[in-house]
């Protein structure tokens, strides 16, 4: 377990502004509430090439754990890749949904579809945050403000209004239902 | 019209209908008084919880809310499909009761069978008001709150089942009594009775050994010998000595059940013959399927209404849990629903809830879960500590410990550290000092039959030797983690999902006496479960081994558990405490009245010795030659010539070490 090179503070910070936008500074250095201390700060710890974010003081105690035997701690955000990119993974949805910058709902019926790893046609969707450009990412809420996933839009705004019901919106890149599907994959490797 | 769609849309409710149907009218008749104070509790229950819980349900509940009482009743059996009305209304009453005050209005919808109803509703309301003077806390007093559903045999009637509170135990008293007059008429005829019996028991030897042994036959002899049990000078056959009775009984519930003969003995001895025939029967089936709220993104009535929306039936799992919801049944697989997915609640087993209620985190403390997978204990803290201060979570399967960190992640706990460690030797090695620690502990699983029926028979004797063996390893190495001078801490909490005593009491008993710094405290989970005890057998055991806590599947209706909270009140020596919070031995003042300071800090583990006895070195070494040699021969090496090699490789290794 190591905090990030610049590289890789830079690759990961860059995929979390394209779905948080300004707000990424929240995430990076929050304003600290009184009462919390240098301590309950949160981190972003690699370990075993996935990301981490964490609150120091908790990653402060993982390090009395051997390497082979930690197998995570806080919350996962993803992983690099061999060819060092940074993929994102669903875990990461609750670090991201509250900062998100741009939001699509889907409505009870297209929930299930986008749960089983499908993309969001212009059917399903609810609304939709105004002024979004094209492939931007977005975070994936059902109707009652629960976060479903993340993906990328397709489309304008402007551009999505004008397609049929059954076109492609939003390109989904993860939802919730890879905790069932992914399950052997995603936490481990 | 009027039975055959109820029928339909009352799933729940069918399961009294046949069991009152298929048994005796009057028993189930007198059974009623039971049900009804169970309903009232449950209504009591409910109120503090989520009382507008299932609004799509209200027709039924005008149904329900019609209440035709067969107490009230001058013939309650004219004709079945009466009886069918009647026990049906009271299966709602249980189910939806919640509802009762809400809508009157609207029983007018259900016409049908309104005016039947009429004289009736006046005196089931004089009933009701009457059962009022049971107030909520003389329910509570009651240990054996939930059902002992003896003939269910779906997870989704579980809701009947547990309204069948008594009705199951006066149904056999009335049968015993039935049958022991009808004994007694049959003595006083002939008196040899008892010889048919075991020329009978003769006849069903034999046919076991070619076909399958008649199970109602069987059923029928352990019933009577369970009867016989229980009344021994007035009913045994004088020939006959009690044990000849408990054998005959022994090899029946094994045969019956599917038992290894170990094992049934065993279980049988934790209680008197009439109750493990209970705890039998109520291994056969499943437990009710449990949710619990994640309250770090919900709440329990959000949750029941997103749940109820989707066509799932279910209701709060009882007063002593404000975050669990039982499930009766389910249009959609609660585990693939969109809430699941988003983390609201996960499923667990009821009796999972109460080790994590016992452990009572506070926020900012560090806890650690030595066998924490599949999780649901360790989210459980996590919600509880408000996702503040630290959770070690720790499994030793790799494998398991995947779905582990799923949970954590789906259910949005960020405060755990997951680990995968060998916790009896890893813990305090590595890290002490720890607020809380929970240990459920890996057993053999003996109160989750249910769940699992393999244990009936995969389960040996040396897995009774060697499953407590490691436990009390486990609770050594938690006791030596714990920090006792910890402000708002200090506590352990031991749990297994096994009923016998070796695993629960016997590991318990054990750690007092190596570790005379803790001593049992109070579990919190009040008078929730039966007590621990405090003898057995020719064992005595603690003083408050009463403060720990049973279940079992036919009192609690939850799976068999042991929960026993214990605290470290080791005197705190002036600064023992090292940076990380292990308590370090060099310097720890000894105190010699209260603490053999030998045993206490010098190792995470103390070496077990009293319960395996000494060892033989002598006798050992045949049987390591042995060994040897028979592994030699599997791996196709002539074990005299390996023998000479080794001598030969040992030898020069003694030189050099000479």
């Amino acid at each position: 377990m190591r905090a990030l090179t610049d590289v890789e503070t830079q690759t990961l910070f860059s995929k979390l502004a394209n779905y948080t936008g300004r707000s990424l500074n929240q995430l990076i250095a929050p304003t600290m509430s009184n009462g919390e201390t240098d301590e309950d700060r949160y981190v972003f710890r690699l370990h075993e090439s996935r990301v981490y974010y964490v609150r120091l003081s908790l990653a402060n105690l993982a390090t009395s754990i051997a390497r082979e035997n930690l197998l995570s701690l806080g919350t996962c955000l993803g992983k690099f890749t061999k060819t060092g990119k940074f993929r994102l993974h669903i875990t990461a949805l609750d670090v991201i949904a509250p900062h998100a910058r741009y939001k699509i709902w889907v409505k009870p019926n297209g929930e299930m579809p986008f749960l089983y790893g499908g993309n969001i046609v212009k059917a399903h969707v609810g609304r939709w945050s105004e002024d979004c450009p094209e492939h931007q990412g977005v975070v994936v809420l059902g109707m009652d403000d629960t976060p479903l996933g993340f993906g990328v839009t397709a489309r304008s705004t402007a551009e999505a209004r004008k397609m049929d019901p059954t076109g492609i919106v939003t390109f989904r890149q993860g939802d919730v239902g890879e905790y069932l599907r992914d399950e052997d994959t995603l936490f481990v490797t | 019209m009027g039975p055959g769609r109820r029928m339909k849309k009352q799933g729940p409710p069918q399961s009294l209908e046949q069991l009152n149907i298929s048994v005796k009218r009057k028993a189930s008749e007198r059974s009623k008084p039971g049900g009804e104070s169970n309903a009232k509790r449950r209504k009591a229950d409910t109120s503090n919880g989520v009382p507008t819980m299932k609004p799509e349900n209200s027709p039924k509940h005008t149904k329900a809310s019609r209440p035709s009482k067969p107490t009230a009743k001058p013939m309650p059996l004219h004709e079945t499909s009466e009886d069918d009305d009647a026990d049906d209304a009271d299966g709602d009453d249980y189910m939806v009761e919640q509802l009762a005050d809400l809508d009157d209005g609207d029983i007018a919808d259900d016409s049908a069978s309104e005016q039947e109803g009429e004289d009736d509703d006046l005196e089931a309301a004089n009933s009701r008001s009457d059962d009022s003077v049971f107030d909520s806390d003389l329910e509570e007093a009651d240990p054996a709150r939930f059902s002992e559903d003896d003939d269910e045999s779906d997870a989704e009637e579980k809701l009947t089942a547990a309204n069948m509170e008594g009705l199951s135990r006066k149904l056999d008293q009335k049968q015993a009594l039935a049958d022991a007059q009808a004994q007694e008429e049959l003595e006083d005829a002939a008196m040899q009775t008892n010889i048919v019996a075991g020329a009978d028991g003769d006849g069903d030897q034999a046919t076991m050994q070619g076909l399958a042994p008649d199970l109602q036959l069987l059923r029928t002899r352990i019933t009577d010998t369970l009867r016989v049990l229980g009344d021994f000078a007035k009913l045994a056959d004088k020939s006959k000595s009690r044990a000849e009775y408990t054998s005959l009984l022994l090899s029946d519930i094994c045969t019956y059940y599917g038992y290894t003969p170990y094992l049934a003995e065993k279980l049988l001895s934790l209680f008197n013959p009439l109750e493990a025939f209970a705890f039998f029967e109520a291994n056969e089936s499943p437990r009710p399927v449990v949710l619990r709220t994640n309250t770090l993104r919900t709440n329990r009535r959000t949750l029941a209404q997103a749940l109820i929306n989707r066509g799932v039936v279910l209701e709060p799992v009882g007063k002593w849990s404000k975050v669990g919801l039982q499930v009766f049944e389910s249009a959609v697989p609660l585990g693939a629903t969109p809430e699941y997915l988003a983390g609201h609640y996960i499923i667990q087993a009821a009796s999972s809830f109460l080790p994590v209620m016992a452990l009572a985190p506070q926020p900012n403390e560090r806890i650690l879960d030595m066998a924490a997978a599949p999780g649901g204990k360790t989210t459980h803290i996590s919600a509880l500590m408000r996702n503040t201060g630290t959770i070690f979570a720790n499994d030793s399967n790799r494998q398991r410990a995947k779905g582990l960190i799923g949970n954590i992640h789906r259910l949005g706990c960020k405060n755990t550290i997951v680990s995968n460690l060998d916790a009896k030797e890893a813990f305090p090695k590595i890290l002490g000092g720890f607020d809380r620690v929970l240990l459920d502990a890996p057993c053999s699983g003996t109160g989750v039959i249910g769940k699992d029926a393999s244990v009936k028979t995969s389960k040996t004797e040396r897995d009774f030797l060697a499953l407590p063996h490691m436990q009390k390893q486990l609770l050594l190495a938690a006791i030596d983690s714990t920090d006792h001078a910890s402000k708002s801490g200090g506590y352990i909490v031991y749990a297994t999902c096994s009923v016998t005593v070796e695993e629960n009491e016997g590991v318990v008993q054990y750690a007092l006496r190596k570790r005379p710094n803790v001593r049992i405290v109070d579990t919190g989970l009040g008078t929730f479960g039966s007590e621990g005890f405090k003898k057995y057998m020719n064992k005595r055991f603690d003083d408050r081994m009463n403060m720990a806590r049973r279940y079992f599947p036919h009192r609690e209706n939850v799976d068999g558990f042991f929960v026993c909270k214990l605290k470290k009140i080791g005197p705190s020596p002036s600064g023992a405490q090292t940076v990380n919070g292990v308590a370090d031995a060099s310097r720890l003042t000894p105190n010699p009245d209260k603490l053999s300071n030998g045993t206490q800090e010098t190792s995470p583990v103390t070496p077990i010795d009293d319960d395996f006895g000494g060892f033989d070195s002598e006798e050992d070494k045949i049987y390591i030659a042995h060994a040897e040699r028979k592994r030699l021969k599997k791996k196709g090496v002539n074990p005299k010539m390996a023998r000479d090699h080794r001598s030969a490789i040992m030898g020069k290794d003694r030189t050099r070490s000479a």
